[in-house]
C-alpha cells in the first residue's frame, strides 16, 4: 500500500479507493458483529442486520472517495457523524459552487435552461424521462446539470462496481471452509 | 428559442457544447457491458441513459445480495477478525 491518503491526486487510483473501502468496511463489519454478540435471529433482527451491512457498504464507499465527489458528498450528508468531517472540506468547494449556480440563474434567465437544449426536441423528450430516472438513481443527481451528472455517474458506476469486487472477495475469503486455520 | 449553432458560439467556460456533452456519453457506453457488439456513435443519448440506470439497477441489487450474504456469514460465524487481516493481505 504505497499511497498516501493525502495525495492530492484529482483522479483518484482505483487501487486506492478500493482498499481504502475495504477496510473501512471490514471495520464497520467488525463493530456490527461485535454489536451483535446477543442476537436474537428473529426476522426483524436479520432485516435490520442486512439494512445495517448494506448502508455500511454504501457509506464506506462515500468515505473512501472523499468529499471530491457531488454524489459521495451527496450520501455522506445523510450520514450524522460525517456531517462535521464534511463540513470544512466544503467551504472551498461552496463557494464555487454558489457562484456557478448564480451564473447559471441568470443565463437561465437570459437565454432559457443553457442546458437541456443541446438537442432537438425530438430526442430530447426521449431524453428526459431517462435523466430523471438517472437522477433519482445517482445519489445528489437532483441537484448537478446534465453535464456534471454524465461526470458523476461514470464515477459512480466504478466505484460500484469496486464495492461489488470487494465484498465478493470477503465473502469468498470468509466462507466457511477458510474459517478453519483461525 | 436559440439554435445549437449560437449556444456553441456564446459559449463560455460553464456552457456545455454538444461535443462535450457527447463525449462524455460515450465515455458513459463504454462503461456498460456490452450485450452486442456494435459500438456506434449514432446510439443515442436516450438508449445509453437507460441502459446506465438499468445498469446501475443492477449493481443495487448485486450489493443488496451481497449484503444479504455478508448478514448470514456474521450471524454464523466468528469471522470478521480473520476476514479483516486476510483481506488486508490480500490488497
Amino acid at each position: 500500500m504505497t499511497d498516501h491518503k493525502n495525495h492530492q491526486i484529482p483522479t483518484a487510483k482505483p487501487s486506492s479507493i478500493k482498499t481504502r473501502f475495504a477496510i473501512k468496511f471490514l471495520r464497520a463489519m467488525n463493530k456490527l458483529n461485535n454489536k451483535n454478540k446477543n442476537n436474537k435471529n428473529t426476522m426483524s433482527e436479520k432485516h435490520k442486520r442486512f439494512l445495517a451491512i448494506r448502508a455500511a457498504a454504501h457509506a464506506s464507499m462515500a468515505s473512501a472517495v472523499g468529499p471530491r465527489r457531488a454524489w459521495s458528498r451527496a450520501v455522506l450528508r445523510k450520514i450524522p457523524n460525517q456531517q462535521k468531517q464534511l463540513h470544512y472540506s466544503l467551504m472551498n468547494k461552496q463557494r464555487t459552487r454558489r457562484r456557478n449556480i448564480r451564473r447559471n440563474r441568470i443565463l437561465l434567465i437570459t437565454r432559457g435552461n443553457p442546458n437541456r437544449e443541446n438537442y432537438d426536441h425530438e430526442e430530447n423528450e426521449d431524453e428526459d424521462e431517462e435523466e430523471e430516472d438517472l437522477r433519482e438513481l445517482v445519489p445528489g443527481g437532483k441537484e448537478m446539470d446534465f453535464c456534471r451528472l454524465l461526470n458523476e455517474t461514470a464515477h459512480y458506476i466504478k466505484c460500484l462496481r469496486t464495492q461489488v469486487q470487494v465484498m465478493t472477495n470477503i465473502l469468498h475469503h470468509s466462507s466457511p471452509s477458510n474459517i478453519l486455520y483461525k | 428559442m436559440s439554435s445549437r449553432r449560437t449556444r456553441s458560439r456564446h459559449s463560455g467556460s460553464s456552457r456545455v457544447t454538444d461535443d462535450q456533452i457527447n463525449e462524455l456519453v460515450s465515455k458513459l457506453q463504454q462503461l456498460l457491458p456490452e450485450m452486442h457488439s456494435r459500438r456506434s456513435d449514432k446510439r443515442s443519448a436516450a438508449k445509453v441513459l437507460q441502459e446506465t440506470c438499468n445498469y446501475i439497477r443492477s449493481l443495487h441489487r448485486e450489493v443488496d445480495d451481497l449484503s444479504e450474504r455478508l448478514s448470514e456469514l456474521l450471524e454464523n460465524t466468528d469471522t470478521t477478525q480473520a476476514a479483516l487481516i486476510r483481506n488486508l493481505l490480500m490488497q
